[in-house]
């Protein structure tokens, strides 16, 4: 115990940080914006927002999904390989010719393709008792060349229709994709008011502790990785309707950037503490970052070492923070 | 138990109380013969020799792999991809195809590979930032770097006698990575288990609370752990310019998983605390194996992924499974 009291205000923002790890991501994310709405004028007008939305919803439903198997312990390997497939699915079974009823079973069916993804994972991790990050990349090779199979070169065309629809704002009023987060936002709101929360938490940071007052873990776990192979789906659809076309590599680069929204949003690798609305913050600010570099005009063989060095010290801020709190003691 | 009962199950569970590292060896030399079977050809002394060229280069790449994992608390090395590539590009550049500069290229190497390693450890240690993290974003600054440096534009050479030293036959049809895989094999049996540092290493990996308290320095054992692993990651970058004779931007990157998934293959716990390089040795054969198998055979791309997949699933399902909640 420190003989030094913190002034009460400090000690309010503590608790408020530990209440919402987020807040300190948020505070982050606003400061990005400011800097990038001084160098892009338009940046909170509908087309921008638009835009930006529709740009960040597939790495923020992949990242969603992330977020809660990190918090039951786990770790997915696998999101963008699933996505890549899910892709290569919609891509190929939905013509541009296709009828209504068509493009909802095809949908239906990438959402299945995904669950039975998370549900191979689930059951390596949980049933077998196999190490989650060598699971979900072994299970990542099986759905990156389902996807290279089904689809091997970049290709397919999605009705007109269905792109126009998802790119323009309803009404000339509300993004589409500022929609579908509102809902992501609904599904955890929802999910932590159950008893799931407690589950979900619990069998991430005392997994026995948790096993022994009777959550049952490994479902949780199962669970987990279900829900992330669905949101995988989820991304792939936004992704396809967002681009009308199929790319069988599309969720390569998107498994490592997904970690590292999470854990930016505040979300611990070791399991038991986080939050998904951290980690759409999280894809916010990894998007933010990027739009700036752009905008600043860096030189474009700068800009990849600006942009992980920005990275690399958002992630380190909160930890600087902890130091110094440390050696006060 | 009874020991007179000859079920497979018996024997599944006899076979399990085998070393990992044996258990490895074994199955890379099954999956060599079966190879022989399905392939024909394939089984033959100049296959098994290349086989053996190219799990040196994957194993040499996963010694600091080792290490971090032994390390414990999540340790895994995510900057080692672009480690590789800094250390061929450096190698390349400095050199310019030169033989008498290669051992300013590979003090060039070490060093940076060294410097990036401490970054690493000391955020690690001293930010307690989470290791897969922390890599990983060292690997993009080292991408990045890389990016900024070399304008894309890659000048330079590969130095004749690296290729002679360690990619060409040396001793007889033996290339030298080999005999230097080997060396590094007796190093590392060495360094972990008959040093300071090794039992150190162990030490912080099962519990950092009891290593502190018998007096291990944790910080510091972790500290050089994540130099010696960004050096020796880069050193891999060097030994592999021999083979590929020419650097691109992404030349490590293929190398990255396949390095963390060598060391678990060889029975290491991803959780720490318990592994062997002998195992990670044997885990690279495996994984080499299983590529070279699978081109032999001529499978196409799509079907090679999945059946890479499949197969590595069944590895770590034989002995890489956690111990249930339920004890």
């Amino acid at each position: 115990m420190t003989t030094r009291t913190a002034p009460s205000s400090t000690r309010q923002f503590g608790k408020a940080f530990s209440r919402y790890p987020w807040l300190y991501s948020l505070i982050m994310l606003v400061v990005l914006l400011v800097i990038n709405r001084s160098l892009q004028d338009n940046l909170f007008e509908l087309f921008a927002v638009n835009g930006n939305l529709r740009v960040w919803l597939p790495a923020m439903l992949l990242a969603a999904g992330q977020t809660m198997v990190v918090i039951a312990g786990g770790i997915d390997m696998s999101v963008g390989g699933i996505l890549s497939m899910c892709n290569a699915i919609l891509a190929t079974q939905i013509p541009s010719d296709a009828t209504a009823e068509r493009f909802i079973t095809v949908i239906a069916i990438s959402l299945l393709a995904g669950l039975a993804a998370g549900a191979l994972n689930g059951f390596g991790v949980t049933y077998l008792r196999l190490q989650p990050i060598v699971t979900t990349y072994a299970t990542s090779f099986i759905f990156s060349g389902i996807a290279l199979q089904i689809l091997p070169e970049p290709g397919g065309r999605l009705p007109r229709d269905v792109t126009t629809f998802f790119r323009n704002p309803i009404g000339d009023a509300v993004p589409v994709p500022a929609l579908v987060i509102v809902g992501i936002l609904i599904f955890w709101y929802v999910l932590t008011r159950t008893r799931f929360r407690q589950y979900l938490f619990g069998s991430g940071s005392k997994a026995e502790a948790a096993y022994a007052t009777g959550v049952p873990v490994s479902r949780v776990r199962f669970t987990t990785y279900l829900l992330s192979g669905l949101f995988a789906a989820l991304a792939a659809v936004a992704l396809t309707m967002g681009n009308g076309t199929g790319n069988p590599r599309a969720g390569d680069l998107m498994t490592l950037p997904s970690v590292v929204a999470v854990v930016l949003g505040g979300t611990a690798l070791s399991g038991g503490r986080g939050s998904v609305i951290g980690s759409l913050i999280g894809v916010a600010i990894l998007g933010s970052i990027s739009n700036v570099l752009s905008f600043a005009q860096i030189d474009r063989w700068v800009r990849p070492l600006t942009d992980a060095l920005i990275i690399v010290v958002a992630l380190a801020v909160p930890g600087v923070f902890a130091l110094v709190r440390r050696m006060r003691r | 138990m009874t020991a007179k009962t000859y079920t497979p199950a018996a024997a599944t569970v006899r076979l399990r109380r085998l070393p990992p590292p044996l258990i490895a060896l074994i199955l890379a030399g099954v999956l060599f013969l079966v190879g022989g079977l399905a392939a024909p050809g394939f089984a033959n002394p100049n296959q098994a020799i290349n086989i053996a060229r190219l799990a040196a280069f994957l194993g040499i790449i996963s010694i600091g792999q080792t290490l971090v994992i032994i390390s414990g608390n999540e340790g895994i090395d995510l900057s080692a991809g672009a480690l590789v590539t800094l250390g061929a590009i450096l190698t390349f550049r400095i050199s310019g195809g030169q033989n008498e500069m290669i051992p300013v290229a590979l003090a060039a190497v070490l060093l940076t590979g060294a410097a990036v390693g401490l970054i690493n450890g000391l955020a690690i240690a001293f930010l307690k930032m989470p290791p897969l993290v922390m890599t990983l974003g060292m690997a993009g600054v080292v991408t990045g770097l890389i990016y900024l440096v070399t304008r894309g534009e890659l000048i330079g050479d590969d130095p004749p006698l690296l290729g002679q030293l360690f990619s060409e036959q040396l001793i007889g049809p033996v290339p030298g990575v080999i005999i230097l895989w080997l060396l590094i094999g007796v190093v590392m049996w060495v360094v972990l288990e008959r040093t300071t540092y090794g039992k150190h290493l162990f030490a912080i990996g099962v519990n950092r609370t009891t290593a502190r308290l018998s007096g291990v320095r944790v910080t510091r054992t972790l500290v050089i752990t994540y130099t010696l692993a960004g050096a020796l990651a880069a050193f891999a970058g060097f030994v592999l310019l021999a083979f590929t004779k020419t650097v691109f931007l992404n030349l490590g990157d293929p190398y990255l998983f396949p390095s963390i998934i060598a060391v678990v293959v060889g029975g290491t716990l991803l959780s720490g605390g318990k592994g062997s390089y002998w195992g990670t040795m044997a885990g690279a054969l495996v994984l080499q194996v299983l590529t070279s198998l699978l081109r032999a055979l001529g499978i196409e791309p799509a079907g090679q992924m999945v059946i890479y997949g499949v197969i590595l699933l069944l590895i770590i399902t034989f002995y890489g499974r956690q111990r249930s909640l339920r004890q």
